[in-house]
């Protein structure tokens, strides 16, 4: 089980084991991890589930989709390492994880 | 707040799945309940005209939230109950087993329920209406490549059921008895493209026709017009709009009124019970008026207005509706009300392309954006609406002037 830790806006870190083959967005809802708001279900059509990946994970994950760009560049805050957590899947590779949640998602 | 309060929730639906893990966030420590007539975890509705009849999700992974959740909550599920009366004298909610539970707070996520059609025919083998996932999960085992599908009714469900019946193979075609599909959501130019993506998909799109009896001897065979004209059919479904679940609150002698009346806390007319989600009419403050939503957002958002408000913590509800649909390769998004537009302005090349927006207008401001493949429009767009200064139709429409331009900073 891929370990993700999520770290709030404030600076508060939660670890938590996530199943390969859900999604970052599905294991912050599963977990109750505040900043993930994910209203349309993980269809990459409300980015109320945008976060930061860590530095030194950006290379690690598959670029982002036409559609996640354009709804990235509208998020509050964007910035290089911004993703839309429903549209990365957690693998056994991405154990360790490191993803920061931004101060709003709207 | 006694530890010892208890909280009841009716009906497992979206905004079920948001109220009772919201209130534990925002500090309910009394007993949280949660009772259903169906047979299921809260699970995403939208999904069931798309990626589950497709088949690209199951049920499992169609579930708001997954059972473990809802136990470290502390929340007990009893499903497969309807709830009966409310006693709202003695706080006391019984259920139709005969059960009766105390309650200090009570939630009714009821959400609404299709609305039926009377012709001869309904009740034959193959004939479906699509709300819930036991509807859902009939359909697709009547669903087959090259199997027929008529589907009755032309608005957002009937056409999202129709993609996906396409992607599985099927001859598909959809009757809708006004003069236009989505007659009552959107402009004619939407409505035009959508007809005409259909079309090129292979969706026999028939507009002004009224299906009066569907026939067969035990399964369904075909479908019968007012005009005349008959479809074969291996399966019908009929998706034309829902009503509202009030039974149980109008027994109870709540404020009804196109849904269970709340005010912004999510209150009913009585102290002690709220209403989250599609089976309220709520006040919307930025089109100063009362509504009644059939979406997700306002499910979500509504219940955690009600979980604060149970809290003690008294928070407005105000919120921009906003709703999706999907639809082959093309996905539509949509922010805000357009009822009451007199103009329609087009960005994009509404006409040959499978991309653009189209800005609902009145009195040269932005009431609402239907958006298809340009998520930038739609984000945009949301804001330009909220701001509610006037814009200048020409710059709209100009493609090459990114939209962000026009927001106010
Ligand atoms: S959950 Fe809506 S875009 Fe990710």
């Amino acid at each position: 089980m891929p370990r993700v830790t999520y770290i709030q806006a404030d600076g508060q870190a939660q670890e938590i084991n996530l199943e390969a083959g859900s999604s970052l967005m599905q294991g912050a809802v599963d977990n109750m991890i505040d900043g993930i708001v994910a209203e349309c279900g993980g269809s990459c059509s409300c980015a109320t589930c945008h976060c930061y990946i860590d530095a030194d994970w950006v290379d690690k994950i598959e670029p982002a989709g036409e559609m996640e760009t354009d709804l990235l560049d509208c998020v509050s805050e964007p910035k290089d390492n911004s993703r839309l957590s429903c549209q990365i899947k957690v693998t056994d590779s991405l154990d360790g994880l490191v993803v920061h949640l931004p101060a709003t998602q709207f | 707040m006694a530890a010892k309060s208890r909280c009841i929730i009716i009906g497992a639906s979206h905004a079920a799945a948001q109220l009772a893990p919201t209130l534990r966030q925002q500090g309910w420590t009394g007993s949280i309940s949660m009772i259903s007539n169906e047979y299921s975890l809260p699970y995403h509705r939208p999904p069931l005209s798309k990626d589950y009849l497709a088949g690209a999700k199951n049920a499992e992974q169609i579930l708001i939230r997954p059972a473990a959740v809802y136990n470290k909550c502390g929340v007990g599920i009893t499903m497969g109950v309807t709830a009966a009366t409310i006693d709202r004298r003695n706080k006391q909610l019984q259920l139709e087993d005969g059960m009766t539970m105390d309650y200090d707070k009570l939630v009714l996520t009821t959400g609404a329920r299709v609305r039926k059609i009377d012709i001869p025919g309904v009740d034959l083998d193959g004939v479906f209406y699509l709300r819930d996932l036991n509807d859902a999960q009939q359909i697709k085992l009547s669903t087959g490549a090259n199997k027929r599908a008529v589907i009755i009714g032309g608005g957002y469900i009937g056409l999202e059921t129709a993609s996906a019946l396409r992607k599985l193979g099927m001859q598909v075609t959809v009757l809708e008895a006004m003069p236009r599909i989505l007659q009552r959501v959107t402009a004619p130019e939407v409505a035009a493209f959508y007809a005409r993506i259909h079309k090129e998909e292979g969706v026999e799109i028939v507009a002004d026709v009224q299906a009066i009896s569907i026939s067969g001897d035990k399964q369904v065979e075909s479908v019968q017009c007012h005009n005349g004209t008959e479809y074969k059919a291996d399966l019908v479904i009929i998706g034309v709009g829902v009503i509202p679940n009030t039974a149980l609150a109008e027994q109870a002698g709540l404020t009804i009124d196109n849904g269970i009346v709340v005010d912004e806390y999510a209150r009913t007319s009585d102290e002690n019970i709220l209403a989250a989600g599609d089976c309220t009419s709520h006040y919307n403050p930025i089109y100063q008026r009362h509504l009644r939503l059939e979406s997700v957002q306002n499910a979500l958002d509504q219940a955690t207005v009600a979980a604060s408000t149970i809290c003690g913590n008294l928070k407005p509800y105000s919120a921009l509706p906003w709703f999706w649909s999907d639809q082959y390769d093309l996905k539509l998004q949509i922010a805000g009300l357009s009822q009451g537009y007199t103009d329609v302005v087009v960005r994009g090349d509404i006409e040959g392309s499978r991309s653009f927006a189209a800005f609902y207008m009145r009195e040269g401001k932005l009431l609402a954006v239907d958006a298809v493949n340009r998520p930038q429009d739609f984000m945009v767009g949301k804001r330009l609406i909220l701001q509610g200064n006037q814009i200048d139709p020409g710059q709209l429409a100009d493609d090459n002037l990114p939209l962000k331009t026009l927001l106010a900073s």
